[in-house]
């Protein structure tokens, strides 16, 4: 093959005929290995339909869209619907929303999954850790519903917690009900619904860690306390810094449809976020091309996020996604 | 070596806190139980904490007597055979292509399918999508627009990567062609990862619900988390954006939400202790590519 290229770079001198010859062996290559080509067909037909095709639909935030009519739009509009929320205050409420929904809960639920694995790594007996970590993972596998259900029926007036409040003072919170309750509950749900799951990576990471250190430290008299400082966390800080960094990649996507399933207009100030608010915008308003216009803007600032932290993961731990 | 005091109370405490941490996390599925067999007066008192108050099994019957219930639950059980089999289908088959390097375009098509994991169409132009397709009130605006999941072809690439390529060398020495060798050497040494696809397919279809309360209006087609969501919206008097439909301004009893839910997640928890081996390691699997 490379002796082919070469001669026709020598004989006829000419890249024209080095590029036809390529093509030759591509074109050789594909039909002596053509049953493996025809499995890339449906993929890349659902990638185009299913992923690409709403790409290529955003082209009505730019377009008049009537509902019914053209699905690419009407007429161009320009940056028409960017500039309605660039001044629509209810916009940057929203957006303000979800990066303080974003923001605190990562400051809140990246932490517990380490802190976690570290309480789980002192544990001598294998029974119980795994006892402890498989009820841990039960509530990565339930639907949105259901821990919506579960959320809604221990802070209702009758639940659970207002049991525990009014034990303690006498009368009663509702919660659901009270702008200044949503980011609590929200955080604390997403810390009880992923925390053992999140600690699974940093199992793992711990159990590479060589034992010979721990018995080196031991003979320099270093307590568990200290070996956990010096050996166990240095020895999973790859892990943390990979996962911290991808996390801030992603702390935009605030989870959507736990907040649809759990806001109500009394608690909009706080709850409502990017997503909620195209949502109510785009399919209980119909006005489909300014929701597309938010939809858009939330996409490339996620795309950007994610982008950044990956190159940042790539060049400090030689980790990144791609 | 001995252990220091220090340690030893650390110990104790450690130990104390992961049982709390245990109970805390199980105690919401525990209330959900012990509500579902108790009477409406004891759960409307706000008595019914870890034991059912006013046993009985009365709302029991109620609930599976409801056909709309069954006909939901039948659904979702539909919805998740054919769409975790689209899915493992369509999965293997571009996963199996990519892992091969000698495909002409291997880096660009996988690029090309990363990249819809960072940018994705957002929900006002898939909606118009799935409307202009006609899928609108039917399983596929269910079943195939999350067909996919790129995350899970990845790890399926890495593990077929990690095979050895004698393998197919031996295999097309003995007559066998591409889909022979994907079918009858590759799949069968592949069990672990395709036990652990379906799971993570099944349990995304089983547990899904936004698409089915976009895309259906028929209560015919609901899965059964959408009677659900509805009982839940339904029981918070219709404020929460989404709830319109007059039938869901009744109060609905909170012993029957727990039954609905109890019933719903019942086939989960029954299979979870078996299989949550195979999520773990698919998650490890997936870290390593």
């Amino acid at each position: 093959m490379e002796t082919d290229v070469v001669r026709s770079h020598t004989a006829a001198g000419t890249v024209q005929t080095a590029r036809k010859s390529k093509l030759a062996i591509a074109s050789a290559k594909i039909r002596k290995d053509w049953q493996l080509y025809t499995l890339l067909i449906l993929p890349i037909i659902y990638l185009l339909i299913f992923k690409y095709g709403p790409m290529v639909g955003n082209v009505i935030a730019f377009r008049r869209f009537m509902p019914g009519g053209n699905i690419y739009g009407e007429e161009w509009v320009g940056l028409h619907y960017f500039n309605m929320f660039i001044n629509d205050p209810v916009f940057w409420n929203v957006f303000k929303n979800t990066l303080m929904l974003g923001g605190l809960g990562l400051l809140f639920t990246f932490p517990m999954p380490i802190i976690f694995a570290l309480l789980l790594n002192e544990v001598k007996s294998r029974k119980f850790k795994k006892f402890v970590q498989t009820a841990s993972y039960l509530p990565h596998f339930l639907s949105i519903v259901i821990i919506a259900g579960m959320i809604l029926q221990l802070t209702a007036i009758n639940g659970s917690i207002n049991a525990l409040v009014e034990f303690f003072t006498g009368s009663k919170i509702t919660f659901m009900q009270q702008a200044e309750w949503f980011r609590t509950i929200y955080i604390s749900s997403e810390i009880w619904q992923g925390m053992g799951w999140g600690a699974i990576l940093y199992l793992a990471a711990l159990t590479t860690i060589d034992d010979s250190l721990y018995e080196a430290a031991k003979i320099d008299g270093a307590n568990r306390w200290k070996q956990t400082l010096h050996i166990t966390i240095p020895g999973i800080l790859p892990t943390i810094v990979t996962l911290l960094i991808l996390n801030i990649g992603s702390f935009m996507a605030v989870g959507f449809e736990k907040v649809l399933l759990l806001y109500n207009p009394l608690t909009y100030e706080t709850s409502d976020v990017i997503s909620t608010y195209l949502y109510r915008i785009g399919l209980e308003s119909n006005n489909f091309s300014y929701a597309t216009a938010i939809g858009l803007f939330e996409s490339l600032i996620g795309l950007i996020l994610v982008l950044t932290a990956n190159s940042i993961s790539r060049k400090l731990t030689e980790r990144s996604l791609w | 070596m001995k252990e220091s005091i220090q340690y030893k109370i650390f110990k104790v405490f450690n130990t104390i806190i992961l049982l709390l941490i245990v109970f805390l996390t199980l105690y919401p599925f525990i209330n959900v139980v012990a509500q579902s067999f108790s009477s409406e007066a004891y759960i409307n008192s706000g008595k019914v904490s870890l034991f059912p108050r006013g046993f009985n099994v009365e709302t029991y019957k109620t609930v599976i007597k409801d056909t709309m219930f069954w006909t939901n639950y039948k659904n979702t059980v539909i919805y998740t055979v054919v769409g975790t089999a689209i899915s493992m289908v369509l999965t293997t088959m571009f996963a199996y292509a990519l892992s091969k390097k000698r495909l002409i375009g291997r880096r660009p098509l996988t690029l090309f399918a990363v990249f819809t994991m960072f940018f994705n169409g957002g929900l006002i132009p898939n909606y118009v999508l799935i409307n202009s397709l006609g899928m609108a009130n039917t399983m596929w605006a269910i079943v195939l627009p999350g067909a996919i999941s790129i995350y899970n072809m990845l790890i399926m690439k890495s593990f077929f990567e990690n095979m050895p390529d004698e393998l197919e060398e031996a295999a097309s020495i003995d007559g066998l062609n591409q889909y022979g060798i994907l079918l009858k050497i590759i799949l069968p040494l592949s069990k672990a990862v395709i036990a652990t696809m379906i799971l993570f397919y099944a349990v995304a279809y089983w547990n899904s619900w936004f698409s089915a309360f976009l895309y259906l209006d028929q209560k015919e087609l609901f899965p059964v988390t959408i009677y659900l969501r509805n009982m839940i919206a339904g029981a918070t008097s219709g404020m929460n954006s989404g709830a319109t439909s007059a039938d869901n301004l009744t109060q609905i009893a909170a012993n029957i939400k727990s039954v609905t839910m109890v019933l719903t997640i019942l086939p989960i928890l029954t299979i979870y202790p078996f299989v949550q081996k195979y999520f773990v390691t698919g998650v490890m699997l997936g870290s390593v590519k």
